[in-house]
């Protein structure tokens, strides 16, 4: 439809009513089709957002429960004593490890496995997707469940597996050193598939006549890989990289239900301290000085990222 | 170059697969093996559900039951109350998906098609929160249920999550595709508005509907730590929450039992996979691609 043909229509429309009483009937019938949600999303998310704002300025503790007006203002004292917590940053250094090999791994995984489905699987190809997109789906007490038990130093299948060749096995999930590559070998099997999937789709975007006149002139598989599916998958992998490490800087269900933090506080993660803090301790006015703080990481390691990896293209 | 970018040279290797049948073999050998991998600890828990006890002490571990018992489930429904949370569990994920279904696509379509006032501040603010961690929201939302008395109350547990951004993000997004000249149409006829949303927009909409309500009852069936907080008498555990507090509790020795427990907590959510697995993945491959 033409743009005249529609301004003729709307003014059709118009034609009974004054001007600026149609613009508020247009606003009430807008309003009244936000209205549900934004009461709901105002109630439950964007003023919570603000109130654990305004607790982080506060000694918030289990005594001011019934009566949250009545709290003490601290000013900036949270966030000065969390600035000075050794767990707060043994937690920040715990969770960087986890990010800076977790997001690389599973992104890598998810890739070549996204590119194997792509070009050189046809047959069950569902059920390949199907079968690695399983655990993504899967509630994670229930993975940890099946993975305490086999991660088990005595009786875990993968010890008696290592046992079978000579191999000793650790204490996996009680040892120090060992406790959060295994955290971070059950968070990559929970999320290749999610990678997986959207690297599928990414790929199956790039029209294949750019494989087709990449082979014409003479490039390799090797070639056509780096030269068309990467750059041509560069806004995939951005998204990827940005939305893994957002929701890896907020680990904290694979070490609550494997670790509970430890041992020695290794696997303790940020989100794992500020929940220890809020709600063992009742601390909440200094859990959410946390809360806040790992908002502003999260934001500025996105910002960071786009940033970085738009203009590297 | 970036972290991501790493895997160019041994997916390099798997696109060798198109050309010659005996490379592709490898990539299928690979394949096969991961999947191995992926399904083998499922594989290992509903064999494990069905496992007379002494069989997970055995040396070396077997796979197969050495006789199939019911006894596991047994415990779980005479011991515990089992169906209380099983219960819990379907209303909560079901009662928060209707609510998604009707508000998600109101707002998505009030934005994408509707002109009104204050329009931009909305769609700015919900899509802000996206990015929010769920962490910031936690401790607010336990002072607010505390004071409103709805903590260990079906409000308190579904509430909250009744109108979530994603939902508004994803409906937006079909909404702006819907041609405009279909609602001009019905305009003229004197339709109301909520009658075009309803009768002519959201039949329209029904495969991303579906997303968006497979996509809801899932992530909600397996949420973990928001309800953890808020039930705190086991008359509103849900089952994942139960099912942590047995497994790190007095029947974190009963194997048995722990599986048969995973068992009922993953299998409604393998069914519903299977059946709209399509749904799902396209879903999230379209959000992923439009983000």
């Amino acid at each position: 439809m033409t743009v005249p043909a529609l301004a003729q229509r709307r003014s059709v429309r118009e034609a009974g009513t004054a001007p600026s009483a149609h613009r508020w009937r247009q606003d009430l019938t807008g309003w009244a089709f936000a209205a549900p949600f934004v009461i709901l999303f105002g109630v439950f998310l964007a003023f919570p957002i603000l109130a654990s704002f305004a607790l982080s300025f506060t000694s918030f503790g289990l005594r001011d429960l019934q009566n949250p007006i009545g709290t003490t203002f601290v000013g900036l004292d949270n966030y000065a004593n969390v600035i000075a917590d050794a767990r707060f940053w043994s937690a920040l250094l715990n969770t960087t490890y986890f990010v800076v090999v977790g997001v690389p791994v599973t992104l890598t995984i998810g890739l070549l496995i996204a590119a194997a489905l792509n070009r050189g699987i046809t047959r069950f190809r569902t059920a390949f997707r199907v079968g690695y997109y399983l655990p993504v789906i899967t509630s994670i007490v229930a993975i940890a469940v099946v993975w305490r038990f086999l991660l088990n130093p005595d009786e875990g299948l993968i010890n008696m597996l290592l046992a079978g060749i000579g191999i000793d096995g650790p204490s996996w999930l009680g040892d120090p050193t060992f406790a959060m590559p295994s955290i971070i070998a059950m968070a990559v099997w929970r999320n290749l598939g999610f990678a997986m999937v959207v690297f599928l789709a990414g790929l199956q975007a790039i029209p294949s006549e750019l494989y087709e006149a990449g082979s014409i002139d003479g490039a390799g598989r090797w070639q056509s890989f780096r030269y068309i599916t990467i750059p041509m998958l560069r806004p995939t992998i951005l998204f990827m990289v940005v939305i893994t490490t957002i929701g890896y800087l907020q680990l904290f269900e694979e070490p609550f239900v494997m670790t509970d933090g430890g041992p020695l506080d290794r696997t303790l993660s940020v989100t794992m301290y500020m929940y220890q803090q809020a709600f063992r301790f009742f601390h909440q006015g200094y859990a959410s000085a946390i809360a806040y703080i790992l908002f502003v990481i999260v934001a500025i390691v996105a910002f960071l990222q786009f940033k970085f990896l738009r203009s590297e293209a | 170059m970036t972290a991501a970018a790493r895997p160019a040279p041994r997916a390099g290797l798997a696109d060798r697969g198109k050309p010659g049948a005996g490379s592709s073999l490898w990539v299928y050998a690979l394949l096969v093996g991961g999947l191995a991998l992926m399904v083998g600890p499922f594989l290992w828990m509903v064999l494990g559900s069905i496992k007379p006890e002494a069989d997970f002490l055995r040396n070396p571990p077997t796979l197969w039951p050495s006789r199939i018992t019911t006894d596991n489930f047994g415990r779980l429904f005479d011991q515990l109350t089992f169906p209380r949370y099983f219960f819990n569990s379907s209303v909560i994920a079901f009662v928060v998906t209707v609510g998604n279904l009707i508000f998600c696509p109101m707002l998505g379509y009030a934005l994408a098609k509707l002109r009104w006032r204050g329009k931009g501040l909305v769609m700015a603010v919900v899509l802000a929160t996206l990015m929010v961690p769920a962490g910031v929201t936690l401790i607010p939302n336990f002072i607010l249920m505390s004071n409103l008395g709805l903590v260990n109350s079906y409000p308190g547990l579904i509430l909250p999550f009744l109108a979530g951004p994603f939902g508004v993000f994803l409906m937006r997004q079909f909404m702006l595709g819907v041609p405009n000249e279909l609602l001009e149409a019905a305009r003229i006829d004197g339709a109301l508005e909520f009658r075009i949303f309803w009768s002519v927009v959201m039949p329209l909409a029904t495969p991303v509907l579906a997303t968006l309500g497979i996509l809801t009852f899932l992530g909600n069936w397996n949420s973990f730590i928001y309800p953890l907080v808020m039930a705190q008498e086991p008359d509103m555990y849900t089952l994942p929450v139960a099912l942590a507090t047995f497994a790190t509790g007095q029947y974190q020795a009963d194997h048995g039992m722990l599986m048969a427990g995973s068992v009922i907590l993953v299998v409604p959510v393998l069914i519903v996979f299977i059946l709209f697995q399509r749904w799902i993945t396209e879903g999230i491959a379209t959000t992923g691609l439009k983000g």
